[in-house]
């Protein structure tokens, strides 16, 4: 009664191990192909542009002329923005989850905050801006003299920010907590206090992960689509300074890709996608690097 | 000698402080935020928004009936393609440490884990929606689905590492095939983490936007046929929100407020359930 | 006299360039318990595990030689056969965690899609549980997680499961070196037990044990076999230095 056939065991083992190697070799043609289609679909404006189209000024569809410095000033001023201003406090978050107070009810808390800043939808976030946050910069934007749009790369730039909050804190989270307890013990037998310990031992020593932690979340900002195009303003005009409003690469292509109506303008906005999928995936592959360096 | 360690000692307390502040300050915009989608939500919610479309501008009430069944399709498709695929893949990186196609599908992941999600849409496009001269809920799902791959090959990966290589093996040791260690051993053993990625792949998903801007499009009537264009919660309440009507922003705030559930409950759920399923070895 | 169960002939193991079972020989006659011992990387338990193909799940491992169970080549045989004739038992307890121990027992069928009846299932459960000797221990709690219980009792619940799928031999690596010594007393009883239905192999690196539980020792000494003999003999009289230097404590 035991014996099942063997035959037909064999048959579906090779069947397993095959699907699974297949499965694996699917992810990796899956991002092979979407590189390889972006690359295909810009082909026409890399042709026409060339290098041209990373500097030109000006973009207007209706003249067919597209510059993309306009959006690469954008996505650059309002990720960096984004980040200066999260930088603070992600770090607070992650010294105080790593080091002052691991567990406890207080950081329960503070981390299920963190996670629900995380799981709230970009678009809500974005809708949020535009209901609340915009005429707040708006009477802020009065007061300091500058135009009151209230929408603009700022705005953009304080919602990106809160939304890129959870990926840095967690990351340094974890970092600050692998500092092994004998260098710490070793700085506090010296008679060096908390503050000195972390300024002196942990920030040193996990200095490497917590700049992977701000790399990732600075990938997040570039790629970020919904908050950011409801907030930002959609002017293709380059920004004169931080209140002007603006587009990012994202924001561009959410906006005008189902009304691109010519074939050079549809594959300018795809080559936009293509620098964005390129920098991305710099970010990611070094801050990924870095991590697994940092664990190992 | 004494003031120059009181004032070390102060200067640690005051740090202490203000990074304390510092990190509590960011619950601010969440309670913002959930108190507006929550005030201006549970305003407009009744039984008929639940029940019924959209009205054109002007005519007050309407729901979100579409939205609500097609934002269920797009993720159940997508969750039909992506979980079997992503659990896969896991299962093979978790069984193969370092070989070369083990290296470059995990490099694929971290890509894929990056991707902006607005450019998956793209692709999509090209893809599906191109070739099949339709933008559709299929192409939405395929979308979706590209999205929720890294979150569950991940977890199924670090999951079945952890469990001990002894329990394969006394799966072996009885004569049992090696798919059926795994599918009927090792599987069922790391059900609680798999299935906690499967649900947080779920709840990112159901909230993006960006991905279905060229593939699902959105239809302002109720449709459950995957080959035309559907709507879905995220898109419909981009589309109302930057809309300059009163009416719309209604709908937008209810859309939201079933949203922001429909992700806290998904967040919730997989916590206790991860707690509840937990295997020990 | 009656042929050996198992026939090994001139066996070797690798892992990668690394030659890790040199050469061996033996026969293992049926009904008797064997202690394979030996110092630490000696070879004992990859020997072992190449004897229901375990060896060969590892990448870079490989064999060669003959290993015969009844005059037939394990290496012939497909290895989830040969798995389910010649059982195994670990040095840790390795119950699935998420199977009841009544489960546990039947694992084997269970888990293999083998149909049973519930009057089979009981019959099977019952009679596995009670030659590990675990049945008076477990039959009101039959339905609890096999993990709720004791590191000794979750060993002989590996053993039931074991020789739930009847195999003709077992192998045991080490069976109680994570063991106390109550629940390495009880496992050793057992054995005394179980060799009136089985064939037994045990690895063993405590000499003591291997004195009290087994008739035929082996001595594995940097991957080679140096003495097989019965296990009186090797004790008090053994002809190799090698065993001699061992069994006095001259080397570990």
């Amino acid at each position: 009664m035991r014996q099942k056939d063997p035959g037909l065991q064999v048959k579906y083992e090779m069947l397993f191990s095959r699907t699974l190697v297949i499965t694996a070799l699917l992810i990796l043609i899956l991002v092979i192909g979407l590189f390889l289609t972006l690359l295909l679909e810009s082909l026409p404006s890399i042709q026409h542009l060339g290098f041209g189209f990373l500097f030109g000024k000006t973009w207007d569809p209706v003249s067919n002329v597209y510059g993309a410095y306009p959006f690469l000033v954008g996505t650059l001023l309002t990720s960096f923005l984004a980040l200066i201003i999260s930088i603070p406090f992600s770090m607070a978050i992650a010294i105080f989850l790593g080091e002052y107070q691991p567990t406890g009810a207080l950081s329960a808390f503070l981390k299920n905050i963190i996670e629900l800043i995380a799981a709230v939808p970009s678009v809500i976030y974005g809708f949020w801006g535009l209901i609340v946050l915009v005429p707040l910069v708006r009477s802020l934007e009065s007061k300091i003299g500058v135009v009151p749009y209230g929408i603009g790369i700022f705005t953009a730039s304080i919602i990106l920010a809160i939304m890129i909050i959870p990926y840095a804190a967690s990351l340094g989270r974890e970092m600050i907590s692998m500092v092994p307890a004998q260098l710490k013990e070793g700085a506090y037998s010296l008679g060096a206090t908390r503050y000195e310990v972390i300024k002196a031992v942990i920030i040193p020593y996990t200095k490497s992960g917590l700049f992977a932690g701000i790399l990732l979340s600075l990938g997040r900002a570039l790629g970020e689509t919904m908050a950011v195009t409801m907030v930002i303003g959609n002017s293709s005009i380059i920004p004169t300074n931080i209140f002007a409003p603006g587009n990012t690469m994202a924001s561009v292509i959410a906006n005008e890709f189902t009304e691109a109506d010519r074939s050079l303008y549809l594959s300018a906005l795809i080559e936009l996608g293509m620098l964005l999928f390129l920098v991305t995936v710099v970010i990611n592959v070094i801050g990924k690097r870095i991590i697994k360096g940092f664990n190992t | 000698m004494k003031s120059n360690i009181n004032y070390r000692i102060n200067k640690s307390l005051f740090i202490k402080g203000f990074i304390i502040f510092l990190a509590f300050l960011i619950t601010l915009p969440l309670v913002s935020i959930i108190y507006y989608v929550a005030k201006e939500g549970f305003a407009t919610i009744n039984w008929n928004f639940f029940i019924s479309v959209p009205k054109p501008v002007g005519e007050v009430g309407g729901g979100i009936a579409n939205a609500l069944v097609g934002s269920l399709i797009l993720v159940v498709v997508a969750s039909i393609i992506a979980i079997p695929v992503g659990i896969m893949c896991g299962i093979y990186l978790s069984e193969n440490g370092e070989n070369k196609l083990s290296y470059y599908t995990r490099l694929a992941v971290d890509i894929l884990q990056g991707v902006p999600s607005i450019v998956v849409g793209i692709v999509i496009y090209f893809w599906v929606v191109k070739p099949t001269g339709s933008f559709s809920g299929l192409s939405g799902s395929i979308a979706l689905s590209i999205m929720m791959l890294p979150i569950v090959i991940r977890s199924t990966e670090e999951t079945l590492k952890l469990i001990p290589s002894t329990l394969k093996e006394a799966g072996l040791a009885l004569g049992l095939p090696y798919y059926k260690v795994m599918i009927k051993v090792i599987l069922p053993v790391g059900m609680s983490g798999i299935l906690s990625g499967v649900m947080l792949s779920i709840a990112r998903v159901a909230g993006e936007t960006a991905p279905l801007l060229f593939t699902a499009f959105g239809n302002p009537y109720l449709n459950t046929n995957i080959a035309k264009p559907m709507q879905s919660l995220p898109l419909l309440i981009f589309n109302y929100a930057t809309s300059p009507y009163d009416e719309w922003h209604n709908l937008a705030w209810g859309a939201s407020l079933i949203l922001l559930i429909c992700i806290l409950l998904l967040n919730l759920f997989t916590k206790l359930l991860t707690r509840r399923w937990k295997v020990q070895f | 006299m009656e042929s050996p169960i198992l026939n090994s002939q001139n066996f070797n193991a690798y892992f990668g360039n690394n030659h890790v079972v040199k050469n061996v020989s033996m026969e293992i006659p049926r009904n008797n318990v064997v202690a394979v011992m030996g110092p630490s990387g000696c070879g004992k338990t990859t020997f072992l595990r190449c004897i229901n193909r375990m060896h060969e799940l590892i990448a870079g491992a490989t064999t060669s030689g003959i290993i015969e169970l009844n005059e037939e080549n394990v290496y012939d045989m497909h290895a989830i056969y040969v798995r389910q004739k010649i059982g195994m038992v670990f040095q840790r307890p390795n119950p699935f965690p998420n199977l009841s121990i009544y489960d546990n027992t039947i694992a084997g069928y269970k888990l293999n899609g083998i149909k049973l009846s519930k009057s089979e299932k009981d019959g099977i459960v019952e009679s596995s549980l009670k030659k590990a000797a675990l049945w008076k221990e477990v039959k009101d709690s039959l339905h609890k997680k096999g993990t709720f219980l004791s590191g000794g009792q979750q060993q002989r619940l590996c053993i039931a499961r074991a020789i739930a799928m009847q195999p003709e031999i077992l192998l045991l690596d080490e069976p109680t070196s994570a063991l106390d010594p109550i629940s390495t007393a009880s496992i050793e009883e057992l054995l005394h037990e179980l060799k009136k239905n089985f064939t037994l192999v045990i690895v063993t690196h405590n000499m003591q044990q291997a004195a009290r539980v087994s008739d035929k020792t082996a001595f594995f000494y940097m991957g080679e076999l140096v003495e097989y003999d019965d296990t009186k003999q090797m004790f008090t009289n053994p002809t190799d230095t090698r065993t001699q230097n061992y069994i006095t404590g001259r080397f570990s």
